[in-house]
């Protein structure tokens, strides 16, 4: 394994920071909001003491923030920007308009509960509702996998010109502090080159950008835009595989947990993955065959991944922390449409756990499995206790 | 009737979709000469964004990124702090906005732009409603006029936006007016020049939207200046206004004025002597406030000068390009 430096203890806020320093981005416009704000006053005071060398704005709305990532990134530089919930709703309009301009900005998204009522509380409704907006979206579960998601979607994004998003739940990823393995300068370099667009806003060029298109050409946009969505999963493999090889961490579009045999599987974006994991540990010493799959990469949903990993298991229960009004959980839906015409598919069964930020314990997860793993899954949205 | 004193250089084509007879493509063929070749637009969605031309023409020479309707200010900063990052500090970053997406919807993110300083010319380009969407009400749209969504005539006034944002202090505010070419020539040379964010209002007669004739948008520009309507003044660091042409003397009434459109034409003499008292009103206050000394007798810190707690230049400010007052500006505690 290569030299690295050694373990920080780092939020997964502080985390995202620390991996913005090392991107080295030309542009970071960025309004706060709970609980985003420590990757805010991080940037902002590596900023001011010199160490990250970067256009700084701090605009009066997110709104405003996204239209100055969105513009900076098609005038050629390299930009990142943080926000949560209500931010990100506000964001919507322009997030479209992200990926039609085919921006390369990487954002970190706290996974926050929308209002109303108002809450602070970890839930991924704010950014599943973003789904049809064009981003790459990727879910982590702890600090380290947020600082090296970061530095991951920066060469993505980049790639593909398609905007990423980050997404790690409020509090118990956001403000949880763990070792972090920190790379070094040199590793993120050899890893993230510069960012050179084929074509940018420039008066020696002098080409516009997102004029008033007629219905031909805008329809070719998004065809163009699929075919560069269509190469996300392998450019996602093959950053976490290069990834792998400098600091021996690698990743996939998904990560299967104790599969091997198993009759029941539970599926799960985010934190709820840690709690999981340590419900299948106790359930296989009972003697039940249970195991995780994690989404990681959730746009483009990597649908042969899914069915690949899925493909002759009995059940799985998908565990949504989110909740889509009029059907249930953004997931579950997704898992099915992703398995629909698949001969040995599972049954799926979809659970709203953990919505609002309510605490799911490994002990709630063995009684969900115990609940539904023999059953017909059901067709209304079921809540869990 | 005065000479046009430009040079004309190419910046500006013919081809575009503005109505015929419209002032807004001369006013903009006379901006963009002056701005010159190493400059960045940015377009929000208006007559402007048609006449700059739709994919995959252009009209206009330098390049133009077409943004969302309430976002030209905060775009226009994207572009400008990204050519900072490019080493491109001297490129000119300009906007061409309508009132719609400056006095209503876009007011957020350019009163933001203008906090922060942004080093950007902000265009708008002021024909008193929505009339690229057919003809609707702004919040620029004048006390008594009618349109598609005031019917009746409007009852409330014209939102004064120069005087906001002259209390943000930024270098320059002007108004600008087809009829005054030279003098809208002068405003973009005056304004190329400065760093920090400036911001020109220039009226543009809607021919369908006001019920002009089609021969008559110059004319009609011109007698808005010379009735007091929309004089045209500048107003620098916030505080030093200067009168460039206005109306020359207090028997000139806004009739011949109102008479060129069909907006007014609903109102009685009644209504119209309340159009000419508000008219008085706003034109003696502009003179008060050109006639009060220097800087409005402000002795303090000089007005266009970033506070004296403003810490050293961080990052932003390009070596050797004169520092970006927005850059500096700042006094609170340093974070962490």
């Amino acid at each position: 394994m290569p030299a690295q430096a050694s373990g920080v203890l780092l939020s997964g806020n502080h985390a995202v920071s620390t991996a913005v320093l090392l991107a080295r981005p030309d542009v970071i416009p960025v309004y706060p909001i709970t609980p985003q704000t420590p990757i805010l006053e991080r940037i902002t005071e590596l900023h001011s003491e010199g160490r990250l060398k970067t256009e700084l704005l701090t605009p009066e709305s997110e709104h405003s923030a996204m239209a100055a990532c969105i513009s900076a990134s098609a005038t050629g530089a390299r930009v990142f920007t943080a926000t949560s919930s209500q931010g990100l709703l506000l964001m919507h309009e322009l997030l479209h308009f992200a990926s039609g301009a085919r921006t390369s900005i990487v954002m970190c998204n706290v996974n926050r509960t929308p209002a109303a009522p108002w809450g602070f509380w970890p839930d991924q409704t704010d950014s599943l509702a973003q789904r049809d907006t064009g981003w790459i979206q990727v879910y982590s579960e702890s600090p380290q996998e947020s600082l090296d998601g970061v530095l991951q979607l920066f060469r993505v994004a980049e790639s593909a010109r398609i905007p990423a998003m980050i997404s790690h739940d409020a509090f118990y990823v956001s403000h949880a502090l763990e070792p972090v393995d920190v790379p070094a300068q040199d590793i993120v370099d050899a890893f993230l080159p510069p960012f050179k667009p084929e074509f940018c806003l420039d008066n020696e060029l002098g080409a516009s950008f997102c004029a008033p298109n007629d219905q031909q050409s805008w329809r070719s946009s998004r065809v163009d835009l699929d075919a560069a969505m269509a190469r996300v999963p392998e450019l996602m493999r093959e950053a976490g595989r290069l990834w792998g090889e400098l600091t021996g961490r690698s990743y996939d579009l998904i990560e299967r947990y104790r599969m091997e045999g198993a009759s029941v599987v539970l599926v799960t974006m985010g934190s709820m993955s840690g709690t999981v994991r340590e419900a299948v540990d106790a359930m296989r010493a009972q003697g039940i065959e249970a195991g995780m799959l994690k989404v990681r990469l959730f746009r483009p949903l990597p649908a042969a991944a899914l069915r690949a990993a899925l493909a002759g298991v009995p059940c799985a229960i998908v565990l949504d922390r989110n909740y889509s009004p009029g059907t249930g959980g953004v997931l579950h839906q997704e898992l099915k449409s992703a398995l629909f015409g698949m001969k040995n598919a599972p049954r799926v069964h979809g659970v709203l756990a953990g919505v609002g930020g309510v605490n799911v314990s490994p002990a709630g997860i063995r009684g969900l499995v115990a609940e539904h793993r023999d059953r017909a899954p059901q067709p209304a949205p079921v809540w869990m206790e | 009737m005065e000479n046009i004193d430009y040079e004309d250089n190419g910046f500006f084509h013919s081809g575009h979709v503005a109505c015929a007879g419209c002032s807004e493509p001369v006013a903009v063929r006379v901006i963009l000469n002056a701005i010159g070749e190493d400059a960045i637009g940015v377009v929000s969605p208006s007559c402007s964004a048609m006449i700059c031309g739709g994919f995959p023409m252009s009209t206009v020479k330098v390049p133009m990124f077409h943004t969302t309707l309430e976002s030209a200010a905060a775009s226009a900063s994207g572009v400008k702090r990204a050519l900072i990052a490019r080493k491109k500090p001297e490129t000119t970053v300009f906007c061409f906005v309508g009132d719609g997406g400056t006095y209503d919807i876009g007011l957020q993110a350019l009163s933001s732009a203008a906090e922060r300083n942004e080093d950007i010319l902000y265009i708008c380009f002021d024909n008193e409603g929505y009339m690229n969407t057919g003809g609707q009400k702004s919040s620029s749209t004048p006390l008594g006029a009618a349109t598609g969504s005031t019917p009746s005539g409007k009852t409330t006034r014209k939102k004064n936006v120069i005087e906001m944002l002259a209390a943000h202090r930024i270098p320059y505010v002007a108004t600008a007016s087809p009829s005054h070419l030279n003098d809208l020539r002068a405003k973009i040379d005056k304004a190329k020049r400065i760093r920090g964010t400036k911001v020109i209002i220039v009226l543009i007669p809607c021919l369908p939207g006001w019920g002009v004739a089609d021969d008559g948008a110059v004319r009609t520009a011109r007698k808005a200046v010379d009735a007091g309507v929309f004089p045209l003044f500048e107003i620098e660091d916030g505080v030093s206004y200067r009168i460039n042409a206005g109306r020359k003397d207090a028997s000139e009434r806004i009739e011949g004025y109102l008479e060129e459109q069909q907006r007014y034409r609903h109102l009685d003499a009644r209504q119209v002597a309340e159009l000419q008292a508000e008219i008085d009103f706003q034109w003696d206050r502009l003179r008060q406030r050109a006639a009060a000394p220097e800087r409005g007798g402000l002795t303090g810190a000089r007005a266009g000068e970033p506070p004296s707690c403003a810490g050293p230049s961080a990052g932003s400010v390009p070596a050797g390009a004169a520092a970006v007052p927005g850059a500096a500006r700042g006094c609170g505690p340093r974070p962490g």
